[in-house]
């Protein structure tokens, strides 16, 4: 909903995602809006606590009721966290910044104007990765209406019934440039924006519970073009899966209409998640005046060193910048430093491990991949958002930290085998506890490569004379039915790379 | 003392007679309350000042406090917890706001008790108090003229002396317009001096209140309690030093610039006369008068008929039927609504009266897209023009001095049929309001036997400069309004 020009060349165009397109005739053009609820402890413009399921109404005041007579005062920490996320994504922080009123009529908008930030906003661009950030600015949440009646929408529903506790919530409006190229895009970046709010600590950026919406506005061009078509705005997804699958199937029904000789029409959509479907909630006709001017209750926000130091002095180092770090400082792979940073309780728990002084010390890369791989996966509660629920986050799981070092370094240093550690690791998640002594009471040490090993191995190839004659033709695939057999019998205790050295040498191969 | 006798004397008098003990608070109130009270039931045929009189038993308790207990008429727009506040608005009929303005917390926790809400034009909106939905105003001079506006129910009140003195507001000259047609003194604030919270807005970045008073020593009283920077209150600012009481009996040296703009065309002969005189009584008492001039103040009045309706078409977009005051739920044929858009347009169809409809189609167009620059806009560069000449202007003379309004009271329903004619009531008040400056009117003379208003203005903040030139004038003009009373 931000008048802005759109840029007509786009710094670095990038090629669509792979599977948005198929035929790549058109290139969805994409800008993200999105809603953040700043972790205040008041409103935007009064004193009232901030709302968390309260009964209805209980969290307000004249002012964020819009009685008569009642006048807003800004919130000094919203203007704080404003400015920390306008350090996080490198913007320009405006000296002075104003408050305009945007004009009007809905039942969740007591005043009849909603109290934002126009052509003077308290940031100005900046850049998260590969998407540039138009500009950050700060405004008021509105009420929640309650549709009564059959159909969930204000049209043909019996009452609405308006719930002003989160009237006022303090909102800062994230705005991209149209930098995006797809929705899996999409839907990555707003994951990195939300882990990077996470960790400045100023929202609890919670989809289900709406302190993170999204809005697209979403655009096709043919192939090459610098020209952006006409675009239709799709507003309030409040979940990645919703934010994909929206914007996916926007790109389809423009593509649709493109493909068949049609235009689209500007206008600003509604994806409903349960059947699928897009449907216009209005029409650029029919788009609001706003009547925008400045808002005279309030002076203009005038930013000094002393707000600058203050929010400088509160920054904490953002994934971008822990990603940088895990690769440089500890030789990670550019893709777990990246999923260690961008998960911060998986980072969190992986500098924990590694700082346990576990011996033998785990090699970090080995750590990481354990991590990221085996107990993330077994973690997991099967949510593709990655939400960081008990379900994902390993520090509220019973295994602890150091438990973790010290397998990965056994398993370094070759003293218990792969397959092994895994069962040693289920053993920790179901009841905690500390390796070794896991390792021990199960018999799962590695067995060296002494005779014990050259015994089994000579079984099995009696065993498996078919596979043995094979491998010794040359066809090195032959071998997985005798290393299977080692590996029954010694209950995964045994190496695989032994085994199999043990195998070429019993075949003289 | 005499029930009159209690009637003849100032506020500030009273505070020092109830301190001094030979007055009780609990008297003076009820020799008030029964008076007000009494204009309230005669309903037409009184002056119809109030629409809301404190109940018999309201008496206070022995007030502590500068103003110990002497009672305050409050204009309508003002919240008062519990207290019908409705902006002289059927919109607001009944309201009772959940809350207590901060001016008027201010005056009550100084010792001022609540006597009445006065009756005033619909939001502000008016010159005349013509445009209340609760009926005219007369003027206690003329009853079938009108007492100016828009706080006309507190300026005939206290010139009719029905309550010992009022508070106002003033968007474009709402306080001094109405106090010179009445005889009385009003006094608009420096903007930001006194508290906006509590105060039903017109148009926020002019709305200032302000006291109305029978003499100059009890404005300066009232404002002493008022002044004050507010944390509800973003604009308000902390009034450097204090109000403080008028003692000066002469001019000498003081500087008086007469603005040409604001003093000759379009003034009406026996006020400029009466103006005239003032002037030459300020020579005498040692002034220096000169020529000033003003040259943007003759586009103060287009610039102020787009930035006031401006905000005030935003500032009555709450009043929607949803959460207070009337909601035209259905027709009078009892057909209900149709949809939310038709009880929005039903209720302010029905809530509001036509000069505030006006305003806000007015405001409403000024801001629209595509006339933003070309209205609003240029109306803001006006008013930095205006503030300019004013600056330049305080370099050479002290006070500004004008006649407040053009003319003397006119007659009930003269000028309802000509917007224009009606706006034009501000020319000589609204550049001071658009440059936020503070002004003051006191009664100079008669004209036609109807009082004559001076205004006084001066740079911001100099509200005591402009006391003490206004209070040696008041006491060797020598006005005297008490055959006003009632």
């Amino acid at each position: 909903m931000e008048h802005r020009p759109v840029s007509e060349e786009l710094r670095t165009p990038q090629p669509p995602a792979g599977g948005s397109i198929k035929d790549d005739l058109y290139e969805p053009v994409i800008g993200l809006e999105i809603h953040v609820q700043l972790a205040t402890a008041t409103k935007m413009f009064c004193g009232c606590e901030l709302s968390f399921g309260e009964p209805p109404n209980t969290r307000t005041c004249p002012v964020c009721l819009g009685l008569p007579g009642s006048l807003p005062v800004v919130n000094a920490r919203a203007v704080h966290f404003g400015l920390m996320i306008g350090l996080a994504l490198g913007s320009k922080l405006a000296p002075r910044s104003i408050f305009h009123r945007k004009n009007y009529f809905y039942p969740d908008l007591p005043k009849g104007y909603q109290i934002s930030q126009y052509d003077e906003p308290l940031c100005l661009g900046g850049r998260l990765q590969d998407v540039r950030i138009h500009r950050v600015h700060l405004e008021e949440d509105a009420a929640k209406l309650i549709h009564v009646g059959s159909s969930g929408r204000i049209h043909g529903s019996d009452a609405s019934i308006v719930d002003f506790n989160r009237g006022g919530t303090p909102l800062a409006e994230i705005v991209t440039e149209p930098d995006v190229r797809s929705a899996e895009q999409a839907s990555v970046w707003l994951k990195l924006l939300r882990v990077t709010l996470r960790q400045l600590g100023v929202s609890d950026v919670n989809m289900d519970e709406g302190s993170l919406r999204c809005d697209a506005n979403i655009s096709l061009r043919p192939a090459g073009s610098n020209q952006l078509g006409v675009k239709t705005e799709l507003k309030n997804m409040n979940s990645f899966r919703f934010i994909e699958r929206g914007i996916r199937a926007e790109i389809a029904r423009q593509q649709k209409i493109l493909t068949g000789g049609g235009q689209v029409v500007q206008e600003t959509l509604h994806f409903d998640p349960a059947s699928g479907a897009i449907t216009s909630l209005r029409s650029k006709e029919e788009a609001h005046d706003y009547r925008y001017f400045p808002e005279p209750d309030l002076l203009p926000v005038a930013i000094d060193e002393q707000m600058l130091a203050a929010a400088r002095a509160a920054m904490t180092e953002l994934p971008a910048e822990r990603a940088e770090r895990l690769q440089r400082a500890l030789g990670l792979s550019a893709e777990s430093a990246q999923q260690l940073a961008f998960r911060a309780e998986l980072g969190d728990y992986f500098e924990a491990a590694l700082a346990a002084g576990a011996a033998p010390a785990p090699p970090p890369q080995a750590l990481a991949n354990w991590i990221t791989g085996e107990l993330a996966a077994r973690l997991s509660d099967g949510d593709g958002d990655a939400d960081a629920g008990a379900g994902g986050d390993p520090s509220l799981s019973r295994v602890q930290p150091s438990a973790l070092a010290g397998l990965v370094g056994f398993v370094a240093a070759k003293r218990v085998s792969v397959g092994a550690a895994r069962q040693v690791l289920d053993k920790l998640i179901a009841e905690g506890g500390e390796p070794l002594a896991i390792i021990d009471a199960e018999g799962l040490a590695a067995m060296d490569g002494g005779d014990e090993l050259a015994e089994i191995v000579a079984a099995a190839l009696a065993a498996n004379e078919d596979a043995a004659a094979r491998v010794r033709e040359g066809n090195a695939k032959a071998i997985g039915p005798i290393v299977g057999h080692v590996m029954r019998e010694t209950k995964g205790r045994a190496d695989g790379t032994e085994v199999a050295r043990l195998v070429h040498e019993q075949l003289g191969t | 003392m005499s029930a009159t006798d209690v009637l003849e004397l100032s506020a500030a008098q009273a505070a020092d007679a109830i301190a001094a003990g030979s007055l009780s608070a609990a008297e003076l109130f009820d020799a008030y309350r029964a008076r007000a009270a009494a204009d309230r039931a005669a309903g037409a045929a009184g002056l119809n000042c109030f629409t809301w009189v404190a109940g018999d038993g309201a008496t206070p308790e022995p007030a502590a406090g500068a103003l110990g207990g002497v009672p305050l008429a409050v204009k309508d727009l003002f919240c008062t917890k519990g207290v019908p506040s409705q902006s002289g608005s059927r919109i607001l009929e009944g309201y009772l706001p959940p809350y207590t303005a901060s001016v008027v917390r201010r005056l009550e926790d100084a010792g001022a008790s609540l006597l009445a809400k006065t009756n005033q034009d619909e939001f502000a909106m008016g010159s005349s108090n013509e445009n209340s939905a609760f009926g005219d105003v007369r003027n206690p001079w003329d009853r079938e003229r009108v007492p100016g506006g828009s706080s006309g129910g507190s300026a005939a009140a206290v010139a009719a002396g029905l309550a010992p003195w009022a508070l106002g507001t003033d968007t474009g000259g709402s306080i001094r317009q109405p106090a010179a047609l009445c005889g009385i003194v009003g006094l608009k604030p420096t903007y930001g001096s006194v508290s906006r919270y509590g105060m039903i807005a017109f148009a926020s970045s002019l709305d200032q209140a302000g006291p109305l008073t029978r003499d100059v020593r009890d404005a300066a009283l009232l404002l002493k309690h008022m002044v004050g920077q507010d944390p509800c209150d973003a604009t308000s600012l902390a009034f450097p030093g204090e109000i403080e009481l008028p003692t000066a009996e002469r001019l000498d040296g003081v500087r008086l610039g007469v603005p040409e703009e604001l003093s000759g065309g379009g003034i009406e002969p026996g006020v400029l006369e009466a103006f005239r005189a003032a002037l030459a009584q300020g020579e005498a008492l040692g002034a220096e008068i000169s020529e000033v001039r003003l040259p943007h103040a003759p586009h103060a009045l287009s610039a102020y008929y787009v930035i006031a309706p401006a905000e005030a078409s935003s500032n009555l977009a709450r009043f929607d039927g949803v959460r207070f005051g009337l909601r035209a739920a259905s027709s009078p044929e009892g057909e209900n609504a149709s949809d939310l858009l038709d009880m929005y347009t039903r209720t302010r169809h029905d809530g509001f009266g036509p000069e505030v409809k006006r305003r806000i189609m007015l405001g409403t167009y000024a801001l629209s897209s595509g006339y933003y620059d070309a209205y609003y806009g240029r109306a803001q560069r006006v008013r930095t023009k205006i503030s300019e000449d004013f600056r330049s202007v305080f370099e050479q003379v002290d006070l500004i001095v004008t006649p407040t309004a053009p003319s003397v009271a006119f007659e009930l329903g003269e000028k309802t049929a000509d917007p224009l004619a009606m706006y034009l009531n501000d020319f000589c008040t609204v550049p001071m309001s658009l440059a936020g400056i503070p002004a003051i009117s006191i009664p100079c003379g008669l004209s036609q036997g109807l009082p004559v208003g001076l205004q006084i203005a001066g740079p911001a903040f100099s509200e005591n400069r402009l006391l003490n030139a206004a209070y040696a004038l008041e006491q060797s003009l020598g006005f005297d309004g008490a055959q006003a009373r009632v």
